[in-house]
């Protein structure tokens, strides 16, 4: 699948196109198809997302949203050496997540 | 310190206001990204893995308390209460919100500081001895040439637009502390035989995915022509250098093809032509630029001893101090690498903290080395024992400085875009492996370099020991290699063999390390082993 991600044009956030918006959430990615192009050129074009591109998705077992390169999940949890200041803080395994 | 004047202020609060508008025209959808990427880059701001990443200038690594203060200021209200101090004596501030940056070089700009030339094809910051000013084995200090070549270099307008970005060491001692040979332009400030000072020039230096050693390119270039050698060191480079190929585009590659000595006899004519031309600062500009590295105020007769009846203070002096040229003195190196933390790293309450004792006890002077550490420069022996005491309690008091676990790591996949592999846990788990048993404390000087990619901004080719991450088919791979320095015997460290996971580097590591402890010589460093027995018997134990 390919998932669509960009980051946020004010802030910076890494942000994930789901369907309907950007959301800061991977698993809450939608897979972009063959509208891949057709969306980033317009989503850009309104400022509602920055440099976005498209990478390879996949589902887990249990049907979530994750990118296929470590460089991608990283990117979408946050750095892996500071858990605090990830999305998860709370979730010690938010680490395996990545690898 | 160097004290802006009026034009320094004028041109950085100048800065300041156009970036605020580029800023808001990129917001407003006046300026699309691929408008707006150069304007940020000009002024230090990036965009990374997670957000917007700001480089801050810290010129030749020395700050005063307010300005580190100002950094602290900075990382609590604009950031996530950190900084990380980087290879190129600057900081990098990690979770930038576009639209507060210009407020964040506002702040800056109160205390005379910016980030204008921390990115882009320029070139950098200069950067210098972290003890310049304050080492007991130096000619003079370099940091009023380095000032000098800073006032120079920015917003030179034959090269802001060079085949790639540019980056100028200064030092003036024998002992390189600052990887001097490994710049695109070393310069040594030495004495030649009639006692005169002058720059001995080394050009071509670097890392990168071609690392190479700066040849010497003159011997000695009176310093009343510093600014006219080295802008037609620069003028050669950007006449020939290649814009065509973006990974042959720097110096390095331009004086390996052409060859040194070609290279040296057209900066020799191009140094000619500039002579005639006068472009030469003034001396009275120098002299002013002096004044404001005069020596702080010593105590004459300060107790020159160190009541070393506390074992912990006696091993920090022993790892963390350096000779003072002032009898009394001495420099104190903090480290930034606590075991199991991350390198280069300070919380702002720490940066603050360091800022306060600088005040009290350094003559309000900080320096940042391109190790990631922190150097109070001017500290009284009489009042070590206080400061190590302060920092101790603050997390600040490793004992460790040359060692495998002062580890100079860059930011890695954790940060960098760049990246192809994390580096800061493989650090963290070397840190945390030598420290248990004493291990780091039998082996001594040993350095330790980590890059996450064949940029080597974590500087692994001249590590005793280097670490380069790789990307193997989607997996993190670790590259170990052996041999390399970036002191006044500058080397190149050459790959052991197939790379390693994360867990299995450590690993190689340690068996790296128990050839050197079964075979070393008496008094011989790591480096000095590897350079006598040769790679073989390290290799054979870490594939065995």
């Amino acid at each position: 699948m390919k998932i669509l991600t960009g980051n946020d044009l004010k802030s910076g956030a890494v942000v994930w196109w789901d369907g309907r918006g950007w959301s800061l959430h991977v698993e809450d990615a939608v897979d972009a198809g063959d509208d891949a192009d057709t969306i980033m050129a317009r989503e850009e074009a309104a400022r509602r997302v920055n440099v976005p591109y498209a990478i390879d998705g996949e589902r887990s077992a249990e049907g979530r949203v994750r990118p296929a390169h470590i460089k991608d999940r990283i990117r979408a949890l946050g750095p892996t050496v500071r858990p605090d200041l990830t999305l998860k803080p709370a979730d010690p395994e938010a680490g395996n997540w990545v690898i | 310190m160097y004290k802006y004047d009026h034009y320094d202020q004028a041109m950085v609060d100048a800065r300041v206001e156009e970036f605020r508008d580029q800023v808001r025209r990129r917001i407003e959808g006046h300026l699309t990204e691929d408008q707006f990427k150069s304007l940020r880059l000009m002024n230090g701001l990036y965009l990374q893995l997670h957000a917007y990443m700001l480089r801050v200038a810290v010129p030749y690594g020395t700050l005063s308390s307010a300005q580190m203060r100002a950094l602290a200021d900075i990382a609590d209200k604009y950031d996530r209460g950190y900084g990380h101090f980087t290879t190129r004596q600057n900081i990098q501030y990690n979770w930038i919100k576009l639209e507060e940056a210009p407020d964040i070089l506002a702040d800056l700009a109160k205390v005379e500081m910016h980030a204008i030339q921390t990115s882009g094809n320029c070139i950098r910051n200069i950067s210098s001895d972290q003890y310049a000013g304050a080492a007991a084995d130096e000619e003079v200090d370099p940091r009023p040439y380095a000032e000098l070549l800073r006032q120079w270099s920015t917003f030179h307008p034959e090269f802001l637009t060079l085949p790639r970005k540019f980056k100028i060491c200064v030092i003036a001692s024998e002992q390189d502390r600052a990887a001097m040979r490994l710049h695109d332009i070393g310069i040594r400030i030495l004495r030649n035989e009639a006692g005169e000072l002058g720059a001995r020039f080394y050009v071509g230096g670097g890392m990168g995915r071609t690392p190479m050693i700066a040849p010497v390119i003159r011997d000695f270039v009176p310093l009343d022509q510093l600014i006219t050698y080295s802008e037609a060191c620069l003028r050669v480079y950007n006449r020939y250098g290649r814009r065509d190929n973006k990974f042959k585009a720097r110096i390095k590659i331009l004086v390996h093809e052409m060859g040194a000595d070609e290279y040296t006899r057209q900066v020799e004519e191009e140094f000619a032509h500039l002579l005639s031309q006068g472009i030469e600062p003034p001396t009275a500009e120098l002299e002013r630029i002096r004044t404001y590295f005069q020596d702080p105020a010593f105590e004459h007769g300060a107790l020159d001893a160190l009541d070393r009846s506390d074992p912990d203070f006696a091993l920090w002096v022993d790892r963390n101090t350096m000779a003072h040229k002032q009898a009394g003195y001495i420099n104190a190196t903090i480290s930034l690498k606590p075991v199991g933390g991350i390198p280069g790293d300070a919380s702002a309450d720490q940066m603050r903290l360091m800022a306060d004792l600088a005040e009290r006890y350094s003559f309000d002077e900080l320096r940042v080395t391109h190790a990631q550490n922190i150097v109070l420069p001017h500290v009284r022996k009489a009042d070590l024992y206080e400061v190590w005491k302060q920092l101790d309690q603050a997390g600040l008091g490793t004992a460790n400085i040359d060692q495998i676990d002062d580890i100079i790591a860059c930011p890695g996949l954790d940060y960098c875009s760049l990246a192809n592999a994390r580096s800061i846990p493989v650090a963290q788990k070397i840190s945390q492996r030598f420290a248990a048993g004493g291990k780091a404390d039998a082996l001594g000087e040993l350095k330790l370099k980590i890059s996450g990619c064949i940029n080597a901004c974590g500087h692994h080719h001249a590590g005793h020991i280097g670490i380069l991450g790789v990307d193997r088919k989607g997996k993190e791979n670790y590259q170990l290699l052996l041999g390399g320095s970036e002191a006044e015997d500058t080397s190149l460290g050459k790959i052991t063999g197939p790379g390693f996971d994360e867990d299995g580097i450590v690993d190689a590591i340690e068996r790296a390390t128990d050839v050197y402890l079964r075979e070393r010589g008496e008094g011989e460093r790591f480096l000095d082993t590897y350079r006598r027995i040769g790679m073989e018997p390290f290799k054979e134990a870490i594939y065995g």
